[in-house]
């Protein structure tokens, strides 16, 4: 195996000249898919991801539907052609997993209580992973729900954190997750102080966890920033005309 | 594809009885809200085919933890170190709402999560349980088995993964010559290179409350809950948040306790390891 590559810097800047508080080039559009009735492509650096919502609509099977509520269907999956080795195509058990935490924290935000017996599915596909990509996903997945006119109590804008060579670092890529010693990702209802996902894949002290938790919202109210204007780019247009 | 699960119902009075409690700052099995319930480690259940194992009852849930020890090819990208797979298996006589068939997302949620914490904290020292570089290495399978679903699977399980990967043996390895290996799979040799004890603490937020150690119900009602892998050294070694939201300072409120309560279970599990 080929030695360990510098994370830091001497100049203290990343492998990507990066400050460890930097985010990378955030790219956001609203509304690039015909049939969906919401969509969006979000870029973090080299990750894409686009999502897709389809409903209020029925449920596939009778069985499925609540009467009090509208039930949320989520699939994080990622292209073959999105990783450094061809990816099966079939579900594997991290896309069950993270299927899972960005399903509950979509469902955490969305009024579903406003759609009883009905289903409101979400399709998120990474389209190139270079880190990031369940935050990335969640991001997309919150915007395309908003396009698709789906009643929040707040977008979510997701980022994630990670520690390497003993720094803390905001929005950390695959090299930095591959080589770091640890990735966290959070996902927030910012303007509701609301913690909708959270893992961490890694180690570190009380105190770092309190860095971490903190550079994360730094860089979420930058997301959530963007998100807004991403919004307002489509939908600012048909209140001006 | 993930989809809301739908519950099973909880009748209207049990839930205000639950609710009613936490507002007089009990819970309607007696205990505080900083309290597990009672906790029992078997080693060893299953000696004769497993190479360890470890029964552990968390008030009435139970788990069955069996490791099986085999010699593989190690992965082309990792070649010095040996393998840890963990999994889960909710078989359906644990829970009238379980069905037979492949692990559905929350099995697979427990095993990763377990695993993550394992790996990242570098409890077993993956680097040890190499024979010949690029061609053996021990492997290790640690499945979990649920057998009585009463709520908070994971600490039951992290425990019980913990305590029979302490109590595990390695197949005697007869020979290495030219490359090949030899191995009496019926002898069991040396124990695993265990280097620190991992537990995870599990706590859920209930109308505004955070409890520790969930049962089922209080699962049910739950409207967020967190889970916090802590290691002999008092480090987080994984974290994960599933269901609602929960605001910044009822995480470090989570974490704290779970970094205090942490040491109740390693202690447990170090007294259990002693009777063998």
């Amino acid at each position: 195996m080929s030695g360990r590559p510098t994370l830091i810097g001497e100049d203290g800047l990343r492998h990507d000249n990066r400050r460890p508080d930097e985010l990378r080039s955030i790219k956001m559009e609203v509304g690039v898919l015909k049939n969906a009735d919401g969509s969006a492509l979000v870029e973090f650096g080299n990750t894409k991801v686009i999502a897709a919502v389809y409903g209020p609509r029925e449920p596939p099977a009778k069985y499925m539907l609540s009467p009090e509520k509208a039930i949320v269907r989520c699939r994080y999956h990622m292209a073959p052609f999105s990783t450094a080795e061809r990816k099966s195509p079939a579900p594997s058990r991290r896309e069950i997993e993270l299927s899972k935490v960005i399903r509950e924290a979509l469902e955490s935000a969305i009024f579903t209580e406003l759609f009883p017996r009905s289903a409101i599915d979400i399709f998120i596909e990474v389209l190139q992973a270079d880190g990031g990509t369940r935050t990335a996903g969640l991001t997309a997945a919150s915007l395309a729900l908003a396009d698709a006119g789906i009643p929040m109590r707040d977008l979510i804008a997701a980022v994630a954190v990670g520690k390497i060579d003993g720094v803390i670092v905001l929005d950390i890529d695959e090299l930095e997750d591959e080589y770091g010693e640890a990735d966290m990702p959070v996902g927030m209802m910012p303007s509701l102080n609301q913690v909708v996902l959270l893992q961490l894949n890694g180690v570190m002290t009380r105190e770092e966890f309190d860095a971490a938790m903190n550079l994360a919202v730094k860089g979420i109210f930058e997301v959530y920033r963007l998100q807004k204007e991403a919004l307002s780019k489509k939908y600012m247009l048909y209140i001006e005309e | 594809m993930s989809v809301t699960p739908i519950q099973p119902p909880i009748p209207k009075l049990k839930r205000e009885a639950i609710v009613s409690a936490l507002k007089k700052g009990a819970r309607v099995d007696g205990r505080g809200f900083e309290d597990f319930r009672p906790i029992t480690i078997e080693l060893n259940p299953i000696p004769r085919r497993s190479n360890g194992s470890a029964l552990v009852k968390l008030g009435n849930t139970s788990i069955l933890v069996g490791v099986k020890i085999s010699v593989e090819r190690p992965f082309p990208d990792r070649p010095s170190e040996g393998v840890l797979q963990v999994h889960a298996e909710f078989v359906p006589l644990a829970s009238p709402s379980f069905e037979p068939g492949p692990p559905d997302e929350n099995a697979v949620e427990v095993a990763r999560v377990i695993d993550r914490c394992l790996r990242e904290s570098k409890s077993i020292d993956l680097g040890e349980l190499v024979i010949v570089p690029g061609k053996y290495s021990w492997s290790i399978y640690n499945d979990i088995y649920l057998l009585d679903h009463d709520g908070n699977v994971t600490d039951a399980s992290t425990l019980a993964s913990m305590a029979a990967l302490n109590v595990a043996r390695l197949p005697k390895l007869v020979s290495v010559e030219n490359d090949q290996v030899k191995i009496d799979y019926g002898t069991m040799d040396k124990q695993l290179p265990v280097k620190l004890n991992v537990v995870t603490v599990t706590l859920v937020k209930i109308g505004g409350y955070i409890l520790l150690d969930p049962n089922l119900d209080e699962e049910i009602l739950a409207e967020a809950k967190v889970t916090v892998g802590i290691d002999s050294g008092g480090r987080i070694v994984g974290i994960q948040k599933s269901g609602g939201g929960l605001s910044v300072s009822e995480l470090n409120y989570a974490v704290d306790t779970a970094i205090k309560k942490s040491r109740e279970l390693l202690t447990l599990l170090e007294k259990a390891l002693k009777t063998v």
